[in-house]
């Protein structure tokens, strides 16, 4: 049986947040015996939803932070990231996808961690900001 | 691992080696430095070679659409060269792959031109 692992920290708005919430993630999926492909797709999830929290959501404040929460049991690893923003409504973002978005230079981040996960759930954070749930099962992968 | 990125050309092909990870920050600030001199310089023909680029995030294919958008406006082609597993799938994802002309051998990468 997998013991429970969980982990919170409040990351500054910076980008060296993303890269330490990155770490943090693969490091707990490959201690808690996740796959290799499956270590790479929870890190660029993250590392997308932390993107995102920082410069569209916090806007790169320097006195805003990311929450940010993992938890990994025998099934998932749980992951919720909450920043300090204004919110935004998920469904007003624009598909990356269709012809006239193609040539884009951003907005990409949300479909790749759709990609990734097994369940993602956009929604406003218990005050201000955007709150991401993440999870990705281990024997469901994207 | 940062991003290293050397430029070489080839019967009038620009060929651009890039090797590392192309992401948010001083990756994508490189790639679009590395394209815009070359733009700059008046090249027309240009392949990005992403042999060593086994990681790339949503940022680090933004700015390779913008190096096409830019090349394009000054009538200079770009195509890929040698894109890896990982990158090719977020090329699925994204469609991407329907942007960019991606090529496996190099000699047949500089004769598409």
């Amino acid at each position: 049986m997998t013991e429970c692992r969980q982990l919170r920290v409040n990351f500054e708005s910076t980008l060296a947040s993303v890269e330490a919430a990155e770490l943090i993630v693969e490091r707990l999926g490959q201690l808690s015996g996740f796959d290799e492909e499956q270590v790479y797709q929870i890190g660029m999830g993250v590392r997308e939803t932390m993107v995102n929290a920082i410069r569209h959501g916090n806007r790169e404040g320097p006195g805003k932070t990311v929450s940010f929460e993992a938890s990994i049991d025998a099934d998932c690893m749980r992951i919720v990231v909450t920043d300090q923003g204004s919110g935004f409504d998920p469904a007003e973002v624009a598909d990356p996808r269709e012809c006239e978005n193609l040539l884009h230079a951003s907005g990409r981040g949300l479909l790749i961690v759709r990609a990734f996960f097994d369940e993602v759930e956009v929604g406003p954070g218990s005050g201000a900001g955007t709150r991401v749930r993440l999870v990705k099962y281990r024997a469901q992968s994207a | 691992m940062s991003l290293s990125t050397e430029v070489r050309e080839v019967s009038g092909v620009s060929i651009v080696d890039m090797s590392g990870r192309i992401v948010l920050g001083e990756e994508t600030g490189q790639v679009r430095k590395t394209v815009r001199g070359l733009l700059e310089s008046g090249v027309s023909k240009m392949v990005l070679n992403l042999g060593g680029v086994n990681y790339i995030d949503s940022s680090g294919l933004g700015e390779l659409v913008s190096a096409y958008s830019t090349a394009q406006r000054t009538g200079c082609v770009v195509k890929l060269l040698n894109v890896q597993s990982k990158v090719q799938d977020l090329l699925q994802i994204t469609k991407l792959y329907t942007v960019f002309e991606s090529h496996t051998d190099e000699d047949a990468a500089v004769a598409s031109f």
